[in-house]
């Protein structure tokens, strides 16, 4: 009976304990959003602590740089701001992606988040999880402050729901060295470029590195054929239902692709390896090229892993023109990498603006410096040492006269599906380019008319 | 201690805590999941109630039927591959020599998580870097298989590594029950003058057929069901040619974001394995039991 009692008593007394602790951070939640003026205040008012919960996707593992980045941000803001602490989650980019649609279902998104743009943040959107970001977008420390054109893929009919972190073009990479061997130059021309394929394949030489299991990678190449073929608007017209992916040049760059298919232009299997897996023929100088955004500007400048042999070796080019096509040579594929969100039902709403509005502004220096990718703020590079490519690119970019953003981020979740696969179909020759076109219209149509 | 253990409310008492907990996590989310079959959602924003419109759209979809075709396929197969199974259970079973490194041999992959076998794998099957391929081209084959990215051979390359994950398993399963057999019958058979063939066929396997029913419900139900290797290995491509019912309703749902879709798909997949059920163990019903003391 004796030991009864005292096992009862210490469960409660455990129990009591472990329920404070459940109560303790919701109290602290209520106490800020009962302040509505929590930003002004937040630097003066200490008694008030603030959580904010931060659900990125740059683990230490695979982005440390990035990974390092956030945690100076984090550790220099709450340095300045001693009342309020940042709780970080960390997730992988495919887990990251679940995670969100998981914690959206159940209403309960982190205060701050990341996510793509357009077309995946549309549900988000419409369901009115995200908060405008109007504000903070208007605050005299951002305003003018990012590159054009990156902002406008977070906003949907006029207002701003993400600030965007990255900015990212996609080049082709190529081993100089290889090209070199076989005497070839860099193609400025498709026709140069099929020589180029013809060349290397007759050497026995892989060509170009592609890991299509994941989808997106072979889009890219499709993406520069539509717009090299039928000029920057035919594609987006067809996605945003202005127009028809039946349109004659899409289809076309369909069969280019499957031409390239048929010259054995990509690596063996590129259909059942994953981007890593296709990347490797590049970084192990078994390819001769690869197409991929700036994020991996790093690996041939930055990176301490990467020897500084290999990196010498890798120069970039535009994606040529295709003769009598519409496009011109400073048409990129592209666009925003990640934004920032706050989520509409944070408790600590305004805190977590001040946040971001911080966040983003020091990104931009910081990325430039240390990561080595390109910001989606303009910042000035005249007194910083940057690698020569790093260099060149930016030149690129201030040169670009069009920006596409990739097809599967335009399209909405569903219809992106259907993109991908078809994608994928296409470079293994399942479908024809018609067949290809006619299932484009048929997912696109259907969810336009959701 | 028998007093208690006759007590109703004492069972009632104790078998609560897991009732609940089985209501809880498992027979309220299949009718949870049923309903929101009748949901049009993307797993965001509101639901609209839209009837059994996703089971009707469910049956004019063609790639979920593909898909399905594939999980009966691999059902199919995992039920073959019992017989080797259950050949080896036999053999293991007998007094051969290294019977113990040979049981630890086929346990191994059971150890060992879907991901990891799915990486090993996938590096056997790199079209130009993995031992499959390069020890064909030693062999002088020309043009070796793209094994995951040639959609005719994707689905039977991809069932070997799920045959092989199961193995150990049912092995092990054969085996403890072959080793259950009272040695005082074999014995007696093999007085009798019985051979090892004749022991085998006539009175091992004889008495081992309700562990083999069993079996076969388990081996139908989860390649029904089945998803991980898959979708590490293929994520259900190069254009869904390697997609089953599970990875399709994954698609659906968390790609696609059609959550009311991919619960009508689950609920379904549910019904379909309840249907294999019943209909192994009408097939594989006997009238008499056959028991030994």
């Amino acid at each position: 009976m004796k030991k009864a009692l005292t096992l009862s008593v210490m469960l409660t007394v455990s129990m009591g304990s472990i329920l404070a602790g459940c109560s303790s951070p919701k109290e602290n939640n209520a106490a800020a959003s009962s302040a509505p003026q929590a930003t002004a205040t937040a630097k003066t008012d200490a008694a008030k602590p603030v959580t904010i919960k931060f659900m990125h996707l740059w683990p230490a593992g695979s982005s440390a740089t990035q990974n390092k980045i956030v945690n100076d941000i984090i550790n220099e803001y709450q340095k300045d701001h001693p009342n309020v602490k940042v709780e970080q989650e960390v997730l992988e980019n495919e887990q990251y992606k679940n995670k969100m649609k998981i914690l959206s279902t159940s209403n309960d998104l982190p205060d701050i988040g990341m996510t793509w743009a357009a077309g995946y943040m549309d549900p988000y959107v419409k369901g009115n999880l995200f908060a405008s970001l109007d504000d903070v977008l208007g605050s005299p420390e951002l305003k003018d402050k990012f590159v054009k054109g990156t902002t406008e893929a977070f906003a949907f009919s006029g207002k701003t729901y993400a600030l965007p972190v990255e900015l990212n073009i996609t080049p082709v990479y190529y081993n100089k060295e290889i090209f070199a061997k076989n005497n070839l130059q860099v193609p400025k021309t498709y026709e140069e470029f099929k020589n180029v394929v013809k060349t290397l394949s007759a050497a026995g030489v892989a060509l170009i590195a592609l890991g299509n299991k994941d989808r997106w990678t072979g889009s890219l190449w499709y993406m520069y054929l539509a717009d090299r073929i039928g000029g920057k608007e035919t594609l987006k017209k067809a996605i945003d239902r202005t127009g028809t992916f039946e349109d004659p040049s899409l289809i076309e760059a369909a069969k280019d692709i499957q031409d390239l298919v048929g010259m054995n232009a990509f690596n063996k299997g590129f259909n059942g390896l994953s981007n890593d897996e296709g990347k490797a023929e590049f970084m192990n100088e078994k390819a001769a090229m690869y197409m991929m955004g700036t994020w991996e500007l790093p690996n041939y400048t930055t990176n301490k892993d990467v020897p500084q042999e290999f990196k010498d070796k890798i120069g970039f080019f535009k994606f040529p023109t295709v003769e009598g096509g519409k496009g011109d040579i400073n048409s990129w594929v592209g666009g925003p990498g990640v934004g920032m969100f706050v989520s509409e039902n944070s408790k600590v709403k305004d805190a977590a603006k001040d946040f971001v509005k911080f966040f983003v502004t020091k990104w931009g220096e910081h990325s430039v410096t240390e990561a080595g990718v390109i910001p989606a703020t303009k910042v000035d590079t005249s007194k910083i040492q940057l690698p020569q490519m790093y260099i060149d690119l930016l030149n690129e970019l201030s040169q670009a006269s069009n920006i596409t953003l990739f097809a599967d981020v335009q399209m909405k979740p569903a219809a992106a599906e259907t993109h991908l696969n078809m994608i994928q179909a296409l470079y293994g020759k399942a479908v024809t380019p018609e067949e290809f076109a006619k299932k484009h219209e048929e997912a696109l149509a259907k969810e336009a008319g959701k | 201690m028998d007093k208690v253990m006759s007590n109703r409310k004492i069972i009632a008492l104790y078998v609560l805590p897991s009732l609940i907990m089985i209501m809880a996590l498992i027979y309220i989310p299949i009718v949870l999941t049923g309903y929101y079959g009748m949901m049009q959602w993307d797993g965001v924003g509101a639901m609209t109630f839209i009837g059994m419109e996703n089971y009707v759209q469910l049956f004019k979809d063609s790639f979920f039927w593909q898909s399905a075709g594939h999980s009966f396929l691999l059902a199919l197969f995992s039920t073959l591959s019992l017989a080797i199974y259950l050949l080896v259970a036999l053999v293991l079973s007998g007094q051969i020599k290294g019977a113990n490194l040979f049981r630890k041999i086929y346990l191994i992959p059971m150890l060992l998580s879907s991901v990891a076998i799915a990486q090993l794998w996938l590096k056997i099957f790199h079209p130009t870097n993995g031992v499959l391929n390069s020890t064909l081209e030693a062999l002088g084959v020309e043009h070796t298989p793209e094994w995951l990215s040639d959609p005719s051979i994707v689905l039977y390359a991809i069932f070997i590594p799920i045959l092989w994950q199961y193995a150990g398993f049912y092995i092990l399963i054969y085996y403890a029950a072959l080793k259950n057999i009272p040695s005082s019958l074999i014995e007696a058979a093999r007085i009798d003058g019985a051979n090892p063939w004749q022991i085998a066929l006539r009175i091992k396997l004889p008495l081992v057929t309700e562990v083999v029913k069993v079996t076969i419900v388990l081996a139908v139900v989860g390649s029904l069901k089945y998803f991980d290797l898959i979708y590490v290995m293929t994520g259900g491509g190069p254009n869904r040619s390697s997609e089953v019912m599970a990875s399709y309703m994954y698609q659906k749902a968390f790609k696609g974001y059609d959550f009311g879709y991919a619960s009508a798909i689950s609920f379904f997949l549910l019904i379909i394995c309840l249907v294999a059920t019943w209909l192994i163990r009408k097939a594989t019903a006997s009238k008499e039991e056959i028991q030994y003391s």
